[in-house]
């Protein structure tokens, strides 16, 4: 079977995707929030699997995660609630999380786990790429599951062409300096860097992710590239209106 | 048996650089770099002159007649107490400012728990006129008063980890997303043999000047580089990775690493990360650490804020897996009587993270001809208050 991710890739528009933190507002939301997303049209999801220590991640994440944790979340608990998800949902799931809890699952068991539920990609931020290839590679690959790496403004052309070559879905192109959450909008900068990807031509498309909050960022940051990512603005609307309004926020974006 | 770091960034199966993309250009630009520097003649005459006229190394080594009387062996303390700032973290500070400097990095950053490392980053960074922002956990803040006034005495901005527990992991992981926010003007100077490779290969060697001073000091004294024992605390392990740097691969040399039990290892309350933690990734490297078997990193407790983190440096666990090291841990009890009866016998108040070192004797009986090099990390007037509450002084 041909990998969710990379059939949705094909299509010809821009995808818009949507992180949420697995176990919040509600231990029990995380169907819920995935069907209420694909109804509203998203093109796919990332599952945050919480962590103690989200390093990459800014305040609005990193308290999504610790409510998530002190609800009762656990990868074992994700993985039940994922059970029957492909009964009912259809568009490309990832989950996004670091390294240490799939580490303490077992790498194998939890790529397993993942084909098993019908997850079809992982982003783990701090599983750098060349542990990655020398020791996981091929157990991501026997499950069919497609890793996505990140690059950012400071990555070096000869990183990014390496970051390309090792890459089978799409690479997350982190918008600028900076943990999620935590930039205010896109200027001159980001254009250049929008640009200076786009000009690389490299044979993984980009999906922006960190900045996005609404519909002038989601366009600003989709003019070069093939989709965004909306993390933290999503999280804030759960935090204020909970699992209600999922349509209307989707409809602000596109 | 190799117990150095190798070209990959490991101690045997633990280190590495397990970062997100955002910190790879400056952990890279780091890793190729720090070598080289360092064996710059210039970088090297600077480093040893500061140690030398600024820090006031080298520390004595000092026989401890009334100590080893009382537990019928020799005892000789490596003075890292007389140090500037206290303490030995101001060796690995300098070292790393002057490798920011070389670096062109103009803004430096630090977590710290105690403030020990914050104070001694704070200092360094006031020699040498650089911006200077210490990540300091909230309640830490509110219990170490001294040293945040110390800190912002020397120019430094504490900022308060607000997340997490509000501790020291917290405070190390605002320093690091700083770093991610600031990925080209910063420096982020770590406190501990912690962290991604290269940090804990540079952090020990900075701090290795402790063993390489007690091989000629005991030379000296003894006749022979080489003690039969080495001994020193453990938290993160900077001290002990300087320590017992070029005694590593001596293998007549034994070595003791002394962890925080705090109320007991198995209380629930206790920083003893190699009895309590498993293979994990922590901070940027894989190491030994406390955490629950879902993988979320715990909260460990101990009685110094020293050792009161919830992994060990990858060398450490390096040590401890090959058995090269035997790991033995202290109680706060055990710490807190060890720190009075050195006060008492020696005339010298440890800092509590040294004191358990010196608990090494409730748990160890040395042979009367025994050579034993203890490291006292530091000195303990910044924990007199908690002295003051537990012996109600």
């Amino acid at each position: 079977m041909i990998n969710r991710i990379k059939q949705k890739l094909q299509e010809d528009k821009k995808l818009l995707s949507i992180y949420f933190s697995a176990g919040f507002p509600s231990l029990n939301d995380t169907t819920t929030i995935i069907q209420d997303l694909e109804k509203s049209g998203v093109d796919f999801i990332e599952v945050g699997l919480p962590f103690s220590d989200p390093l990459a991640d800014g305040p609005t994440i990193q308290e999504s995660s610790t409510i998530a944790l002190k609800n009762g979340m656990t990868t074992e608990l994700l993985f039940s609630q994922l059970k029957d998800i492909r009964k009912m949902v259809h568009i490309p799931l990832i989950i996004m999380g670091y390294f240490n809890p799939m580490l303490q699952y077992g790498v194998e068991a939890f790529c397993a786990k993942c084909a098993e539920v019908g997850i079809d990609g992982l982003i783990i931020p701090d599983l750098p790429l060349d542990v990655y290839e020398r020791e996981y590679k091929a157990i991501f690959d026997k499950h069919g599951l497609v890793n996505i790496f990140l690059i950012t403004p400071q990555t070096g052309d000869e990183r990014i062409q390496q970051i390309d070559a090792a890459s089978d879905g799409f690479i997350y192109m982190v918008s600028s300096a900076g943990v999620t959450g935590s930039q205010s909008g896109f200027d001159n900068t980001q254009e250049d860097y929008f640009n200076r990807i786009a000009n690389m031509h490299l044979k993984n498309p980009q999906i922006v992710g960190f900045g996005i909050k609404d519909a002038e960022t989601f366009k600003q940051a989709t003019k070069t590239t093939k989709g965004a990512i909306i993390g933290s603005a999503f999280i804030k609307h759960l935090h204020k209106e909970g699992v209600k309004g999922i349509s209307t926020f989707v409809k602000t974006i596109r | 048996m190799k117990y150095n770091v190798d070209e990959k960034g490991y101690y045997g199966e633990f280190g590495g650089a397990f970062i997100p993309e955002m910190l790879y250009p400056n952990v890279e630009n780091l890793r190729q770099n720090y070598l080289k520097i360092m064996a710059e003649p210039s970088f090297k005459e600077e480093f040893d002159q500061l140690l030398k006229d600024y820090v006031g190394r080298p520390s004595p080594l000092y026989l401890a007649k009334r100590l080893s009387k009382k537990y019928n062996t020799k005892v000789y303390l490596k003075r890292e107490d007389l140090n500037h700032t206290g303490a030995h973290k101001v060796n690995n500070t300098i070292g790393q400012i002057l490798m920011a400097k070389r670096l062109g990095k103009k803004r430096i950053i630090a977590e710290t728990g105690a403030g020990q490392h914050g104070v001694a980053t704070a200092t360094v960074c006031a020699l040498m006129g650089m911006e200077c922002i210490v990540y300091m956990g909230e309640i830490d803040i509110a219990r170490q008063a001294p040293n945040v006034a110390r800190m912002k005495m020397l120019g430094a901005e504490v900022r308060p980890a607000l997340s997490g527990s509000r501790t020291l992991k917290d405070a190390t992981n605002e320093a690091i997303r700083d770093w991610i926010n600031n990925p080209v003007n910063t420096h982020y100077i770590i406190g501990s043999a912690i962290g991604p490779h290269p940090y804990p290969d540079m952090v020990t060697r900075f701090q290795s000047v402790i063993s390489e001073e007690i091989k000629w000091q005991l030379k000296e004294k003894e006749g022979k580089e080489t003690p039969d024992y080495i001994i020193a605390c453990i938290g993160g392990g900077s001290n002990a990775a300087g320590t017992y740097y070029h005694y590593l691969h001596e293998e007549n040399v034994k070595i003791i690493a002394v962890e925080a039990a705090g109320k007991g290892v198995h209380s629930g309350e206790s920083a003893a990360t190699s009895a309590l933690g498993k293979e994990g990734v922590i901070h940027g490297c894989k190491t030994l650490l406390m955490q629950t078997n879902d993988g979320q990193i715990t909260e460990p407790y101990s009685i110094s804020a020293g050792l009161d983190y919830p992994g060990v440096g990858p060398m450490h666990a390096h040590l401890h897996k090959t058995g090269r090291a035997e790991f033995i841990s202290a109680t706060d009890d055990e710490a807190m009587n060890a720190g009075l009866e050195l006060t008492k016998l020696e005339g010298i108040i440890p800092a509590i993270e040294s004191s358990h070192a010196l608990a090494v004797f409730k748990h160890k009986t040395f042979k009367p001809d025994d050579v034993v090099v203890i490291s006292l990390s530091g000195r303990g007037d910044k924990d007199l208050d908690n002295y003051i509450k537990y012996f109600k002084l």
